[in-house]
């Protein structure tokens, strides 16, 4: 006890030193060298490799050793973060998603606010929001960000000589001519079952077309999936997809991996995904990337036809910090544009970046370059975790019920409206 | 007097108090914490909610259904191939060292492990199983992909892994019966069909019981093979209790999570302690 | 001429039944081999093969050997963490087992000595674990509020905790075949209960030692259950835990995945092949009288 008093003595100390002296970006480095920040990084491929890079940099820039510890995703992730959390034994910089799962940590408990740093003007408000509480600003990007919606293969199109989509009616026009040549129209991976929320997920920009202010009132328990045709539409169009046999025959045994090779090699024309996957589709397969592209779920008009925007995951600052002036520099450098360069170089983006000034490179993913249309024509919407701390914990069983033919979409919304009704009483959430 | 000073209790604190801490505490307090809204810092009292939550909604009652099935399924299974294979390997035959640790090796291998493998075996297109079944002309079942028949599919390994040390408990169980009983039902002029029935069923009865209850109470509570080869899927047609609990736990949802663990105490108890009195009461009549 | 007869046609059955005899012992084998060693095989020869070969999931021999390529790079995954997890894993079972030879044959033998209401009570205490199912997130509140979530210790206790009952049982039914005239002449001696217990009864149970040694150790290597639930964390990694996490990683690299497999499985194998012969033998002497 007394000596975390000590420690922390001496940082505001040091803090005020740094403050006072004549230079402080000198001084900043005098004190800041040599010593070593800590942070915790979930499992996926792509964020080791970013944090990497952003590690390489602050080490041939700062002289700062980082000591990179991974967690489990998922879940079970969420779990280590928040006993972490609570038992005082989180690294001095985390990475970790934004939006409603970030506000479910109480940030300003935990976390430094930034909104005050220099960086800040250069990253873009839709992202800021999501970092946010009421009065200050917790988390730069971490990554780019990511569309989600459907992968297509285009030589499938090309070869049937198919037009892209803008409606659910030319998309299931396309479904059938696709499925008259032998090829799977839609890919459906449900060995993995988070994939099967995807197209439900997605729709998301749709439904708040139609519904703008569902995202609120679902939050506060005055709407519910049931009841609001838009809502329901997401889930009618993964039972669409069933009833008129545009999966793939063994769904329950196919993985997110088998899917991305069914894509690749024009097997099936269409997943609907994150453009997250693209990084793993250019492992698997680098002599076809080129042929994927990328729509937004379609919705029943052209002119407004969109996608839905999954802002990217967040590196936040622990108030607790043990070289609190070392980790200002990292979280400063990773959110400058020769940061977010260096994190380009290690990880081709899967979206647009949320930093100013910084442009997608050249040998951008095709996929990316169709999805940055959306982003240009200003038509996107963040999806609805973002918006809203509510999310079942079975929805993806339930889409893949669905998606099976198990059940019916209406009664996968009765169902799904259940399960938020279950987290939001067992998490005592408000208005509930 | 002097005797039971010399057999101390003493010796059994050690282990007294790691399983009263460790076990007894924790459940006897998870009957408290299953009326409660809980984070394991704080708690809030609810009532029935949990229990009624978890009555009404079929995705968790779905794992009461299949708990039965599976523990049902499994014991009665491994009681009678074990049965039948320990008749095998207590007679003459001169493999039996050979079938007797190839049966017992899955045992030997994780839940986990034996999972993963049987995913791959039961693949309905490439799967070694099917393509084995359509060399004599049968189109195999989705094994793990059709909801209906998942549940069967994981009882079937199941089985598989553990047949081995049923068998070697009745194998423990038939050869302690002496031998004499055997010679004189032979002299009596008796075939080894009526042996069968008359001597080793009867006889083994206690190793047979024994295999019973640790089969259903194995069955009752597991759910690691469950969660390696289907996830409890597709969609939830695969779960068990052990596994709905472990998704309300993993979810945060730590009261609904107890209260499943109370409701499969319940479970347990209903369906293994009459069995259990009705088996040891059968036992004192022989 | 009658006679020689009759038992011509005794020794024609006895050979027809030989003949019978040797037919179903094939068959037997054979059925053995189909439901129990394939899949074993399966096993070995996918860990053998490289990426592409193994996604074809057949049985066919490799073309040429992998296994070694194969286990070097499921050691080098994620920084050696098969590595940390064996140790981990190495050092669970061990502290566990040692835990449970001493308390469990202990309480063993004072239960099935001492008679008594009191003592009634306390066995059925114990055997009540056998059906108990565990409690999961209470034990993690228990856990905690020792600050031993998560650590060593923690995870030992808990699987002491769980492993008791049926250690007790075997013990109890063990002792029982041991004639209470030794522990009259060791009290005639003046031997204290601990005395007693450790330098006279304690070598007598050597059977059943193996028979729990290799039951319980197969059965806390090979857990996944709980050290799922109570030493979670990528640096408490235990064998089972980083095969879960293995499989969805290795979506396409069967190889390495049954690789894995492979090299999880030998410490059990092991142990097996050491006390195989001792099972039995344990467990018959306990069922006797248990």
């Amino acid at each position: 006890m007394r000596g975390k008093k000590i420690v922390s003595l001496l940082i505001c100390v040091l803090a005020f030193l740094a403050a006072c002296g004549g230079n402080p970006s000198s001084n900043e480095e005098d004190t800041a060298e040599g010593s070593t920040v800590t942070i915790l990084i979930d499992n996926g491929q792509n964020a080791l490799a970013g944090a990497e890079a952003i590690a390489e940099g602050v080490k041939e820039k700062y002289n700062i050793d980082t000591d990179i510890e991974v967690r489990p995703g998922g879940s079970e992730g969420d779990n280590v973060v928040k006993t972490r959390l609570a038992t005082g034994e989180m690294t001095d910089i985390m990475f970790y998603n934004s939006g409603a799962l970030f506000q479910a940590l109480n940030p300003s408990q935990h976390f430094l606010d930034l909104s005050e740093e220099d960086y800040m003007n250069s990253i873009q408000d839709t992202f800021k929001e999501v970092v946010s509480d009421d009065e200050s600003i917790y988390g730069i990007p971490a990554e780019a960000s990511q569309g989600g919606g459907i992968l297509y293969n285009r030589a499938v199109y090309q070869e049937l000589e198919l037009e892209p989509p803008k409606t659910w009616e030319e998309f299931m026009e396309n479904n059938e001519k696709i499925k008259a040549t032998q090829i799977t129209p839609v890919v459906a991976a449900y060995q993995d079952t988070h994939t099967s929320q995807i197209i439900l997920l997605a729709d998301y920009y749709n439904l708040q077309l139609e519904d703008p202010d569902f995202a609120e009132k679902y939050t506060a328990n005055e709407k519910k999936f049931v009841d609001t045709p838009a809502a329901v539409r997401g889930l009618e169009k993964i039972a669409e997809l069933y009833e008129n046999g545009y999966y793939n025959s063994e769904a329950s045994s196919t993985s997110h991996t088998n899917a991305l090779e069914m894509l690749a090699t024009g097997e099936a024309a269409h997943y609907p995904i994150l453009t997250g996957s693209l990084t793993e589709l250019e492992k698997n397969h680098p002599d076809t990337i080129d042929d994927i592209g990328f729509f937004g779920i379609p919705g029943d008009e052209s002119e407004v036809h969109g996608m839905t925007l999954w802002l990217p995951s967040g590196f936040y600052l622990n108030k607790e910090a043990k070289d609190m002036e070392a980790a200002k520099q990292w979280m400063a450098y990773a959110a400058s544009p020769e940061g977010v360069e260096k994190h380009m170089e290690a990880v081709k983006p899967n979206g647009p970046y949320m930093v100013d000034g910084v442009e997608l490179p050249v040998d951008s993913f095709t996929a990316v370059e169709e999805m940055n249309e959306y982003v240009e024509a200003e038509k996107t919407a963040p999806a609805l975790e973002f918006v809203s701390p509510l999310k079942g914990p079975n929805l993806e069983q339930i889409t893949v019920e669905l998606g099976l033919g198990m059940i019916g979409p209406a009664e996968a919304a009765e169902k799904y409206d259940r399960d938020v009704d279950r987290q939001a009483q067992q998490l005592d959430l408000e208005g509930w | 007097m002097k005797v039971n000073k010399v057999y101390s209790y003493w010796l059994i604190v050690p282990a007294g108090l790691i399983y009263v801490l460790l076990f007894l505490y924790p459940t006897a307090v998870s009957f408290f914490f299953s009326f409660t809204r809980w984070t394991l810092t704080e708690w809030e009292w609810i009532g029935f909610d949990n229990f009624k939550m978890f009555f009404e909604e079929p995705s968790l009652m779905i794992g009461f259904k299949n708990t039965l099935i599976f523990a049902v399924l499994t014991a009665g299974l491994k009681v009678i191939i074990g049965v039948f294979l320990a008749v095998i390997l207590i007679s003459k035959i001169k493999t039996k060292r050979f079938i007797r640790s190839t049966v017992f090796f899955p045992v030997l291998v994780s839940t986990i492990a034996v999972g993963i493998t049987f995913q791959m075996l039961m693949h309905p297109s490439n799967g070694l199983i099917n393509r084995t079944l359509e060399l004599i002309g049968i189109t195999g079942p989705d094994w793990l992909g059709n909801p209906n028949l998942a549940i069967y599919s994981i009882a079937l390994v199941d089985v598989w892994k553990g047949v081995g040390i049923a068998t070697v408990i009745l194998i423990a169980g038939m050869m302690s019966i002496p031998k004499d009983y055997y010679e004189a039902h032979q002299i009596d002029g008796g075939t080894s069909v009526n042996a069968f029935w008359h001597i080793t069923l009867p006889l083994s009865k206690p190793a047979i019981n024994a295999v019973i209850l640790l089969a259903l109470i194995g069955g009752l509570r597991t759910f690691d093979l469950v969660w390696a080869m289907t996830g409890g899927g597709p969609g939830f047609s695969s779960d068990l209790i052990a596994s709905i609990i472990y998704k309300q736990y993993q979810a945060g949802f730590y009261g609904l999570s107890t209260a499943g663990n109370v409701l499969l105490f319940i479970l347990v108890a209903c369906i293994v302690y009459p069995i259990f009195k009705f088996l040891t009461r059968k036992e004192v009549d022989l | 001429m009658a006679q020689s007869l009759e038992a011509e046609q005794l020794k024609q059955g006895k050979q027809r039944k030989h003949v019978v005899q040797i037919l179903a012992e094939v068959i037997a084998v054979f059925i053995c081999i189909l439901v129990f060693i394939v899949p074993f095989y399966f096993i070995i020869v996918t860990a053998m093969k490289t990426g592409p070969e193994a996604a074809q999931l057949s049985l066919a021999w490799p073309a040429e050997s992998q296994l070694w390529q194969n286990i070097v790079e499921v050691f080098q995954v994620r920084n050696n963490m098969l590595v940390t997890a064996f140790i981990n894993s190495t050092i669970i079972t061990a502290v566990s087992i040692g835990i449970l030879v001493l308390i469990c044959s202990m309480a063993g033998f004072i239960l099935q000595r001492r008679k008594g209401k009191t003592i009634g009570l306390l066995t059925s205490a114990f055997l009540a674990g056998l059906m108990i199912p565990p409690a999961v997130v209470p034990t993690i509140w228990v856990l905690e509020q020792f600050h031993l979530f998560k650590t060593f210790p923690g995870i030992i206790l808990v699987m002491v905790a769980i492993s008791i009952p049926f250690c007790i049982v075997l013990y109890t039914g063990f002792i029982a075949s041991i004639p209470k005239e030794i522990d009259e002449a060791a009290i005639i001696d003046g031997c204290g209960s601990m005395k007693l217990f450790l330098t006279i009864i304690f070598p007598l149970l050597k059977p059943i030692h193996s028979t729990v040694i290799i039951l319980q150790s197969v059965q806390i290597f090979n857990d996944f259950v709980h050290p799922l639930y109570f030493f979670p964390g990528s640096e408490n990694a235990t064998v089972q835990l980083t095969l879960y996490n293995f499989m969805s990683m290795y979506s396409t690299d069967w190889n390495l995945l049954f690789a894995n497999i492979l090299l999880i499985t030998i410490p059990p194998f092991v142990l097996f092949l050491i006390f195989s012969e001792k099972i039995v033998a344990g467990m018959t002497a306990g069922a006797v009288k248990g």
